[in-house]
């Protein structure tokens, strides 16, 4: 590990110094409007950390997997059946429970991943989303029961105070994201990350330098499963603030390919990106939508037209910058640092 | 060098467009006569035909009300936002037209079981009405448990109390219904679920089979369900389907497996005419409820037609919808609104003035629409007279039974309660308190 740290430059640290203020003392301070918390802030980071799940598996090991959003689900459900059935279990316990059980979960759906590759092994991986909805809405336990199947998420409860707010629950969810991405950076850049990429980029040559596939492939998708399974359980209790299976369809699944397939395959930036570009980009076209062009044009039109751009800019984005945005990123980085320079 | 430049042009569009979220103005000015209402609409999507109709109608209202010369001097100002009947962007949707210009919304209405769960929660806190016009949670229905929340136009439960209750007269009776098959189809979805407890229980005591068979959003694929119902030969389909696609859907395949229409029922949110047209003939026969009837010659709608259509200021790009189903039960939600806020300006001594959610909330819960304040609003027989009270937030729990000939919508009965209204009441009461337990709420003294 301590190998792992000293490879960090001193920008990687003023990096990291300068999110950290910004997260935890500039934006709670500055922003006062409850709808960032709530709808922009909140979603974004767990998206985002759902979406850092995915590039272990995608954009690192390489394995086409399809299926988030039921690792999100598996993990939202557990975290409320654990907080509602073991009396005394703090927030964060709860938490880490559930984001095993969805990582012990994708394992058994990471099985066909050594038989078979590429799209057939997305087709595969495709069971897991359907198959872990199907069994919350089948068994009635998973929902306690409740007639029509929503059900009210708890409140947040760490050492005995709620963490109720939107800047409350925001903070909680910046350090778990913080803790999380640390431990994904670091991941990424020692042994584990350099094996994922051996087999990502050949298995075989990968194997026969002694790189287990068994273990490797089994191991990442564990924990992208685990950091889906903690995404959607944050997700639930913070953002939709209840249960319900519907709302990691497979659409959701869709989303977080998009997010890092758009920020950029095998970055762990990326993910940041590519979350905040899906989800607020529509976001901000319903908006200026209904206010430039408020009672101009047909409100159906502009509906249909938001859909419309959003679909052009990522297929903009997709032929100008196919390595996705956390590419942009450097390279921007780069020009203005050269222009410093001179 | 272009590419550069390119890249470049990109960005700095990117980041022009994500800060003009902070400086362009709302399109409204802060006056201080205004009431502000949310407008949380689902115009694209699967489910737009119902969008569509109901929001703009609510929109139509609120101008014809402007044009009229507001609320006693209150004018009414709106905001849209697209929910596309999803409960993650209307949590997204419902924070963004929380407030505007610094005056808070007093109610909101989501027109979707899903949507409506997914904020539900955060209306005691926010101080704002959660309107259901005759969907989503059921057990609002009970105001002491649920002070901020109404099913006004009435509930689900209700809903299939009076659908059981009219196959029952056409069989000849309860004590016919002994031994009949009965196939509920519904979307995977709360709202799909939503009647089913009520359901389970009637059919339970009427000694009737109950099946339940559901169909994955958004409903476009039924050939298997259909097959299955094949089979199991019932003798009624109560359909539970939501969005146009899969409504016609549903009497297509019907027609294809041979089942009578005649034995179908459809639920409200799928008795429009909308949901009918694309099925062609094989619609014909189909039974469906209405909270509030179809039709353009109640007079306030044709004075919103002469008035605001005919001043080119209506919503709807196809007139002709106005009068149709959804229209009309967007009508009958936005005369609430109106007529709330008429009784939240009196009681508190607001006349002329804006009021606030809680103030909203009490002119909401005293409202008492008889038969003659109907006709004077002009909606007389549209929907059924009701008064809302303190414990009993679900207002008429009544529905009138209509039947689609092809072209329109035929009224077969009058408005129909259920035939005990106090056994479905003391299932909504029985849940509240499931809740309010689990949640440690103290019920309302009322």
């Amino acid at each position: 590990m301590s190998a792992a740290i000293s490879t960090y430059s001193k920008s990687d640290y003023i990096n990291f110094i300068v999110l950290m203020v910004l997260g935890f003392l500039v934006i709670p301070m500055t922003v006062n409007s409850d709808y960032w918390f709530t709808s922009i802030l909140i979603p974004w980071l767990c998206l985002a950390l759902a979406t850092i799940g995915q590039q272990v598996i995608m954009g690192y090991t390489g394995q086409l997997a399809l299926g988030a959003a039921g690792f999100m689900a598996a993990g939202a459900f557990a975290c409320f059946n654990l907080i509602l059935r073991v009396d005394g279990l703090p927030f964060f316990g709860a938490l880490i429970i559930s984001g095993l059980i969805a990582a012990a979960i994708g394992i058994v759906f990471g099985l066909p991943s050594l038989r078979i590759r590429g799209i057939y092994l997305m087709v595969a991986t495709l069971a897991s989303q359907f198959f872990i909805i199907w069994v919350i809405d089948k068994f009635g336990w998973f929902k306690n029961y409740d007639s029509s199947g929503i059900i009210t998420a708890q409140d947040i409860v760490i050492f005995g105070r709620p963490y109720t707010t939107p800047v409350d629950m925001y903070l909680v969810i910046l350090v778990v994201v913080t803790v999380m991405t640390i431990l994904a950076i670091n991941m990424a850049r020692g042994s584990t990350g350099r094996n994922w990429m051996a087999v990502r980029d050949m298995d075989v040559a990968a194997e026969s330098m002694g790189v287990s596939l068994l273990k490797t492939k089994l191991q990442a998708f564990a924990i992208s499963s685990f950091f889906c399974g903690v995404a959607g359980a944050l997700f639930a209790f913070t953002y939709l603030k209840s249960l319900e299976p519907v709302a990691f369809d497979i659409k959701l699944s869709f989303k977080i390919l998009f997010m890092c397939i758009l920020g950029g395959l095998g970055t762990i930036n990326g993910a940041f990106i590519g979350a905040g570009f899906i989800l607020l980009f529509p976001v901000l076209l319903n908006y200026l939508g209904n206010n430039v062009f408020h009672g101009a044009i047909d409100a159906t039109i502009i509906s249909a037209m938001e859909q419309v751009v959003f679909g052009v800019l990522m297929i903009v984005f997709m032929i100008y910058e196919p390595l996705g945005m956390a590419r942009l990123w450097e390279n921007i980085k780069q020009r203005l640092f050269k222009k410093k320079n001179k | 060098m272009f590419n550069n430049l390119k890249r470049k042009f990109l960005v700095i569009a990117t980041i022009i467009g994500s800060l003009s979220m902070f400086s362009i103005p709302q399109n409204v000015s802060a006056g201080a006569h205004e009431q502000y209402f949310p407008i949380a609409s689902s115009r694209v999507g699967p489910y737009s035909a119902m969008g569509t109709g109901y929001y703009g109608a609510q929109i139509d209202y609120l101008n014809y009300v402007n044009m009229n010369g507001g609320v006693n001097g209150v004018m009414l100002t709106y905001q849209e936002c697209e929910t596309e009947y999803n409960a993650v962007k209307t949590v997204e949707c419902y924070q963004r037209l929380l407030e505007k210009d610094g005056q808070r919304i007093v109610v909101f209405d989501t027109l979707g079981t899903p949507g409506a769960y997914a904020v539900i929660n955060r209306m005691a806190e926010d101080n704002v009405v959660l309107a259901q016009y005759g969907y989503g949670r059921t057990d609002g229905a009970d105001g002491t448990v649920w002070p901020w929340v109404f099913n006004a136009a009435s509930h689900y439960w209700s809903q299939i109390a009076v659908k059981l209750k009219f196959m029952a007269e056409i069989e000849g009776g309860i004590p016919n219904m002994k031994g009949k098959k009965i196939v509920h189809l519904h979307i995977d979805s709360a709202y799909g679920r939503e009647p089913l407890p009520a359901m389970r229980a009637i059919t339970e005591e009427w000694g009737m089979e109950l099946v339940e068979i559901s169909i994955p959003p958004p409903g476009l694929e039924q050939q298997s369900q259909w097959l299955q119902i094949r089979k199991e030969k019932p003798d009624w389909v109560t359909f539970w389907g939501a969005g146009s696609g899969m409504n016609s859907t549903a009497m297509t395949n019907a027609a294809r497996v041979n089942f009578p229409r005649d034995r179908m029922m459809y639920v409200t949110f799928g008795a429009a005419e909308e949901d009918m047209y694309p099925a062609g003939d094989s619609a014909i026969g189909t039974y469906a409820v209405a909270n509030a009837l179809p039709g353009d010659d109640f007079p306030l709608v044709a004075a919103i037609k002469e008035q605001v259509y005919g001043a080119g200021k209506g919503n709807l790009a196809d007139e002709s919808r106005v009068g149709s189903v959804y229209w009309n039960r967007g009508l009958g939600a936005a005369v609430m609104w109106i007529e709330a806020l008429k009784n939240a300006q009196e009681m508190h001594g607001k006349v002329g003035k804006a009021v606030t959610g809680a103030e909203f909330r009490d002119g909401y819960e005293a409202l008492n629409m008889t038969t003659e304040r109907l006709a004077e609003i002009g909606i007389e027989n549209m929907v059924a007279p009701f008064s809302i009270s303190c414990e009993n937030h679900e207002g008429a729990g009544k529905f009138a039974v209509m039947q689609w000939d092809g072209e329109k919508f035929n009224q077969i009965t009058g408005w129909e309660a259920p035939l005990d209204p106090g056994y479905i009441r003391s299932l909504v009461e029985a849940s509240a308190a499931k809740f309010a337990e689990e949640n440690n709420i103290t019920p309302k003294e009322c």
